[in-house]
């Protein structure tokens, strides 16, 4: 059993608050994390790994510096990781990602399962798990939380959606994105941290991959940014004072005035 | 590649410094550097007071046929033999789209004995025609098959445009459509508009909302988009006029590899927190599970869903499919309460993008208060009675 669980570094929003006047995105330091989507995912698959043995590589694309994050996936356990770095995969829409990611997923040949978060919290589009597993020809459920192991070629699924819960049998290989409710990452262990420190981690470029520059980074990409701009601000708050009862006389004449259905 | 820099304009101030999440641009004496680092994210270019930074252009290959393409198409909804709220407002939406081209408005309704009504209200909601496709296999959504029906009507019959909501179901399948066309897609859009030359302008947060961005499709075809329900106005014009067109497709279209064993629906009214006009949640100020009671009681005075924050999650006072904010649900209810929640980042990104937010905390630095249309700095424990008692009082209830 081999699973690929795709990561993706993203900006620590712990470092990050807003403006109150502004509403804009105030940083200090720029530190990166792993999208804490993806480590849901991680655990997945070192779940799987754990109950019934599997082969786990971690793959992400991004600059040199996401190799950190992929180390860090070592020092949970994972066996294996690659890093895709390659000038030309900068400015990639979900289109060229996920080009770029279902390329080095095909190269390794011998995937039954691959793992994705369910979104990364910085584009926040959860579009590139899907457009993965349809350039891979392989079926997917989305927003997982909780997978079911069969027999040695079908999985179960259950999906948490607006409206409730599904249970969908899927065979492998197949592509699943998770939620919060797989389980919490675990925490590195000694032996695995220093196994971390030491391990390889290759690179695939292009070339590696066998991808024309053109269709893959910015140049690959379908979409395009035309504007980016900082949300209109909120009118100002207002600060409702006095004894509690004064307070809710004050909050509930100003829903009835903004109309809110159910008051 | 790399965001662009014009020298002449740069004042070498160092906001766009400042504002790079990747780090990449480096002040020095006289100049401004972008390295590799570069992400080519765009919040330099917003921050630039003078117009000295810009991205270089995408997608620069082939255009593909455009003209041949024409129309716009929403893909229509349904739970439970219901129109889906999210489809009136994505038609409504359509329609002013559709006359500023001058092009039909069409919907797409699939599933397992579809009510003739549903196509009607359709139209009612401003389509000109409805493509309806009705067979078995179609009774539990699945993506594979779903997106295969979709890719084989837009292969036929080429609309420019199509826009589906960004609902479990929409974020799940669409992706699979867009990717099976090799066009672009944008998620979870909250503004569209269209240019003279017929592109979609799509515009939506990222960075959790703190940032917008306006994103097009130039050279691909249909330009795809899910929407964010509840953003767009739903309206209804009684006695319009309309087609129904039902389309039988080859069998293949309808063979998949996923097998839905089970579909349980929530019982729990409370829980349905991507539908709610109205969310109350609760976090850690409220000191035990038993006292979740309290929001129960004012969530259920006002038709409301429970929400919570990761904090009471984690206490384990409640269900994790209650929890709000970045590693729970995103949510958008046109009113929003939260009571006892400090209002961490993880928390607001998934709700501030509500219409009226109301902060009730004893803190009165708690960074909720940032967010909140009304701030209240009380005691919940003596507030929420009160207010739930106000009420009451309006609706002639004793308390
Ligand atoms: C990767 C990651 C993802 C995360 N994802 C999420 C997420 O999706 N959603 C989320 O919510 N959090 C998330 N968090 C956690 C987040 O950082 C906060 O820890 C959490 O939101 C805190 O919950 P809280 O506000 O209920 O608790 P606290 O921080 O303990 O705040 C309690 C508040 O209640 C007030 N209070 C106390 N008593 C009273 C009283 N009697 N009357 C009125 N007010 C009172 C206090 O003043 C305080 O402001 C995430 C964290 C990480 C690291
Ligand atoms: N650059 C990337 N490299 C590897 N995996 C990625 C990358 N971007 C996104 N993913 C995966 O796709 C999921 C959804 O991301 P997104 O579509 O950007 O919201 C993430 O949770 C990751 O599992």
């Amino acid at each position: 059993m081999h699973i690929v669980v795709c990561i993706k570094q993203v900006p620590d929003t712990k470092n990050v608050r807003i403006d109150p006047d502004t509403h804009t995105l105030v940083r200090q330091g720029v530190e990166s994390i792993i999208n804490p989507f993806d480590l849901f995912a991680v655990e997945a698959a070192l779940q799987i790994k754990d109950s019934m043995g599997a082969r786990v590589t971690t793959i992400t694309m991004g600059p040199p510096q996401a190799t950190e994050a992929l180390r860090d996936t070592l020092a949970l356990g994972v066996d294996d990781a690659v890093l895709l770095c390659d000038r030309a995969f900068a400015g990639a829409d979900t289109w060229a990602t996920s080009t770029t990611v279902s390329a080095a997923i095909r190269k390794m040949g011998d995937v039954d399962i691959v793992l994705c978060g369910k979104q990364a919290v910085d584009g926040d589009t959860a579009q590139v798990g899907p457009e993965v597993a349809t350039l891979l020809d392989i079926p997917y459920a989305t927003f997982v939380k909780k997978i079911e192991m069969l027999d040695g070629s079908h999985l179960k699924a259950v999906r948490q959606t607006d409206d409730g819960v599904e249970v969908w049998k899927l065979p492998m290989p197949s592509l699943l994105t998770v939620i919060k409710e797989i389980g919490e990452p675990r925490v590195p262990s000694l032996r695995n941290k220093m196994r971390a420190k030491k391990a390889e981690i290759p690179n695939w470029g292009a070339a590696d991959l066998g991808l024309d520059p053109d269709s893959v980074g910015l140049r690959g990409s379908f979409t395009q940014v035309v504007r980016v701009f900082s949300p209109p601000r909120r009118s100002n708050r207002i600060q409702i004072e006095g004894s509690v009862e004064e307070q809710a006389e004050q909050l509930f004449q100003y829903l009835k005035n903004c109309r809110v259905p159910g008051l | 590649m790399k965001a662009l820099i014009d020298k002449k304009k740069c004042t070498v101030c160092g906001v766009c410094s400042d504002a790079c999440p990747a780090g990449a641009i480096e002040l020095s004496e006289d100049h401004v550097e972008i390295s590799d680092d570069c992400t080519l994210c765009g919040i330099c270019v917003d921050t630039c007071e003078f117009g000295a930074l810009s991205l270089p252009k995408a997608g620069t290959g082939p255009a593909d046929d455009l003209e041949s393409y024409r129309g716009i198409w929403v893909y229509a909804e349904w739970r439970e033999g219901e129109v889906h709220r999210v489809s009136h407002e994505l038609l409504s939406a359509g329609r002013k789209l559709a006359d500023k081209r001058g092009v039909e408005l069409c919907a797409v309704l699939l599933g397992s004995g579809l009510q003739a009504s549903m196509s009607q209200e359709l139209i009612s909601y401003g389509a000109d025609t409805v493509f309806v496709v009705d067979r078995p296999e179609l009774a539990h959504f699945s993506d594979e098959i779903y997106s295969k029906i979709v890719v084989e009507l837009i292969r036929r019959k080429k609309p420019e445009i199509l826009l589906a909501g960004a609902t479990s179901t929409g974020r799940s399948f669409i992706p699979r459509v867009a990717a099976s066309l090799k066009t672009g897609l944008t998620a979870d859009c909250t503004e569209l508009d269209m240019s003279d030359e017929g592109l979609l302008l799509q515009t939506r947060p990222a960075f959790g909302g703190n940032i917008m961005a306006t994103i097009v499709c130039p050279n691909r075809r249909p330009q795809m988009a899910t929407v964010r329900p509840k953003v767009m106005k739903p309206v209804k014009r009684d006695g319009r006029q309309g087609r129904i067109e039902s389309v039988s497709l080859p069998e293949e279209c309808f063979a998949g590899r996923i097998e839905v064993l089970e579909v349980i629906p929530e019982k729990d009214q409370t829980a349905r927190l991507t539908e709610a006009d109205v969310i109350v949640s609760g976090g850690r100020g409220l000191r035990k599970g038993e006292n979740f009671s309290l929001i129960e009681e004012l969530a259920g005075l006002v038709n409301g869903a429970v929400g919570a924050s990761r904090g009471a999650v984690e206490e384990g006072w409640i269900p994790p499919s209650h929890q709000v904010g970045q590693t729970g649900r995103t949510v958008a209810p046109t009113l929003y309460m939260a009571v006892g929640i400090a209002g961490a980042i993880q928390h607001l990104v998934g709700m501030q993008g509500s219409q009226v937010i109301v902060a009730v905390n004893k803190d009165p630095h708690a960074p909720i208060f940032d967010v909140a249309t009304y701030g209240v700095v009380a005691d919940l424990f003596d507030f929420v009675p009160a207010f739930v008692k106000r009420i009451r009082r309006e609706r002639g209830e004793g308390a």
